[in-house]
């Protein structure tokens, strides 16, 4: 159980570390994306919905005037615009669609810096970036899947879970890293199992289609399911009948006056414009734990109530409950703090465990000097897929300020930059000894992280003392943040830098660096 | 020679349960949600039930295929728990 337990750790272990640390990130990722576009001021009041939802639907219809559907997400404390994306007709695949980030004030669509703010690591987190969603989300399925293999099996060989829980032998080499990933993974244990679990519940349908293909066949049932699941109304075949919209602002009115006037969360639209038009408005995550799709249908051109949805079936509501755990998105922000520390103490956990087979496999070899070629792929990828991952990521903001804003496809070259800057680790790592690219990459990632507060200061207008002064707790947040993991990074590399030099064995040359273990490993 | 034997009997038997749970741990995961069809609910809440409780049928697959005695124990038991899935999903699909 234990060689199962390390094992399916280890194979997918950099992805599942990848998945882990983007997703910690994400749970952050509006404040990301308003970070990432400096331009747009913050939101000093409160909109109205309804008005901000008018606004929009307006704007949709003069710059994508042919869509058969549309979808805006209403700017809630967190966000400071609209995302909308509608679907065109006669296109296929990507083209099908058209996506924007309105102006809640205006109501135009933003000029703002070509970015994918926050919404890359929130993307990349399940479906990783250069290959088809369908592959990347097949591979982060598989990964998830190991991790809750890894988690069960990681239980049962701990028989004396608490006794080791309670023990911590801090600066002991194997010890040390084995206590720190047993009290990583038993203090967060509740939160790893469910976080794994409902991540693989977001996208169970893609996993395990077996059942709804052997039971849904009819378009009826379909629909039937489909609606257990989202807000999405069928208004069926467009008339061709061009019709005077209805008022989006008066539906939204309504919702308002059931569930409260900050609780919409989107507004979805089928044929509008047309006379068979249907308009759905949804209710927001804030005061419910559930994802599960509560809506008020209207008719798109007469604003008349067709229809209430507030309750689906208990398989559903389950589903609704596990999807809104892994997004936390119904959370405060207090609650969101402890979500990001739970998933960062994830994200240890496997980054202790990774670290682990190297330091346990070190003593078995035969000559530690030269080992095998396994070993030193692992030790390789352990330091880019870890340290050099924080490094990329940094360099990700870093090259969103620093990229010309009216630079072509910015917001691909944005991204480029991570996956180049990830690479170039790699290399690093490959060709340096162990435990020297190991300090140089955290320091790397410290400095860089340090620095985001200077850079932010000298190429925006809202650097940390302004966005203190004024309360712009997004900005002085980001700033704050990076300077906490600069720190982070930085006790981290004096650590393996320190314990690489007392445990250098004596009589034997020190020159190569790299045969002392890496990351304080004891001789014991 | 007996070493040698031995050796690869024993690589026989790991690889046999390295199967017995990626293939067993998807089948048996798949068949159960497509059985769960039998029960008397509602098909959209029967098809979500059973994809909701595929993860956790897989993952004691893959548990139960390492813990078994022996690979052959492994196998056994999840021919036992197929054979009483199969006949549920045949009827209900």
């Amino acid at each position: 159980m234990s060689g199962l337990h390390t094992w399916s750790g280890l194979l997918l272990g950099w992805v599942l570390y990848a998945m882990f640390l983007t997703g910690t990130v994400s749970f952050f990722r509006e404040e990301l994306s308003q970070w990432m576009r400096p331009e747009l001021p913050r939101l000093v009041q409160a909109l109205d919905p309804a008005r901000v939802a008018q606004r929009v639907a307006d704007e949709i219809g003069r710059i994508a005037p042919g869509a058969t559907q549309w979808s805006m997400k209403l700017p809630d404390g967190r966000s400071n615009t609209v995302y909308a994306f509608w679907r065109l007709p006669g296109g296929q695949g990507a083209r099908a669609f058209g996506e924007g980030h309105f102006d809640p004030v205006t109501g135009h669509r933003i000029e703002a810096r070509g970015t994918l703010g926050g919404d890359f690591f929130y993307r990349f987190h399940f479906q990783f970036y250069y290959m088809s969603p369908f592959w990347g989300r097949l591979l982060a399925g598989l990964a998830a899947m190991s991790m809750l293999v890894a988690i069960v099996a990681g239980v049962i060989t701990h028989k004396k879970i608490f006794t080791d829980f309670f023990t911590f032998r801090w600066g002991k080499g194997q010890r040390a890293w084995l206590d720190a990933h047993n009290a990583l993974s038993v203090f967060g244990l509740p939160f790893h199992v469910m976080i794994t679990y409902t991540g693989l519940v977001t996208l169970m349908a893609l996993y395990v289609p077996w059942g709804e293909r052997a039971a849904i066949k009819t378009p009826a049932e379909r629909q039937q399911l489909a609606a257990e699941l989202n807000a999405f109304i069928q208004a069926g075949k467009p008339s061709g009948e061009k019709v005077q919209p209805g008022s989006i602002e008066a539906m939204v009115r309504q919702a308002q006056q059931r569930w409260g006037t900050t609780d919409v969360g989107r507004v979805n639209a089928a044929n509008p414009g047309d006379a068979t038009a249907r308009i759905a408005v949804t209710r927001g995550d804030a005061g419910r734990v559930s994802m599960s799709p509560e809506y008020i249908e209207f008719d798109g051109v007469t604003g008349k109530l067709l229809a209430v949805h507030d309750h689906v079936g208990a398989a559903a509501e389950t589903r609704g409950v596990m999807y809104a755990l892994h997004l936390g998105r119904f959370s405060d922000l207090e609650t969101r703090w402890l979500y990001f520390l739970a998933s960062l103490m994830g994200t240890a956990m496997v980054g202790t465990g990774l670290v682990m087979w190297t330091v346990k496999r070190r003593q078995k070899l035969p000559d530690p000097e030269r080992p095998h070629v396994g070993f030193r792929l692992v030790e390789r990828l352990n330091i880019a897929g870890i340290a050099g991952l924080s490094v990329a990521m940094t360099a990700l903001l870093w090259a969103n300020r620093l990229l010309p804003v009216q630079m072509q496809e910015r917001a691909f070259w944005e991204v480029h930059l991570f996956f180049i800057v990830w690479g170039l680790t790699l290399l690093h790592a490959l060709l340096r000894p162990a435990r020297a690219a190991w300090v140089e990459q955290l320091w790397a990632a410290a400095a860089l992280l340090a620095l985001i507060p200077v850079l932010n200061a000298a190429t925006t207008q809202r650097p940390l003392w302004h966005s203190l002064a004024v309360g712009d707790w997004v900005f002085a947040g980001t700033d704050l943040m990076c300077l906490a993991l600069a720190l982070l990074h930085a006790v981290l590399a004096i650590r393996t830098a320190r314990h690489g030099a007392q445990l250098r064995p004596k009589g034997r040359s020190a020159k190569r660096g790299e045969m002392p273990a890496m990351l304080g490993e004891a001789a014991t | 020679m007996t070493a040698r034997a031995h050796r690869i009997r024993s690589i026989g038997a790991l690889t046999s349960r390295i199967v017995a749970a990626l293939l067993g741990g998807y089948a048996l995961a798949a068949l159960c949600s497509v059985a769960v069809l039998a029960l008397p609910i509602s098909k959209p809440q029967a098809v979500l039930a059973g994809q909701l409780a595929s993860f956790a049928i897989c993952a004691g697959v893959v548990i139960w295929a390492f813990a078994a005695r022996s690979a052959l124990t492994a196998w056994i038991g999840l021919a036992l728990v197929a054979a009483v899935l199969g006949p549920l999903a045949w009827s209900a699909s």
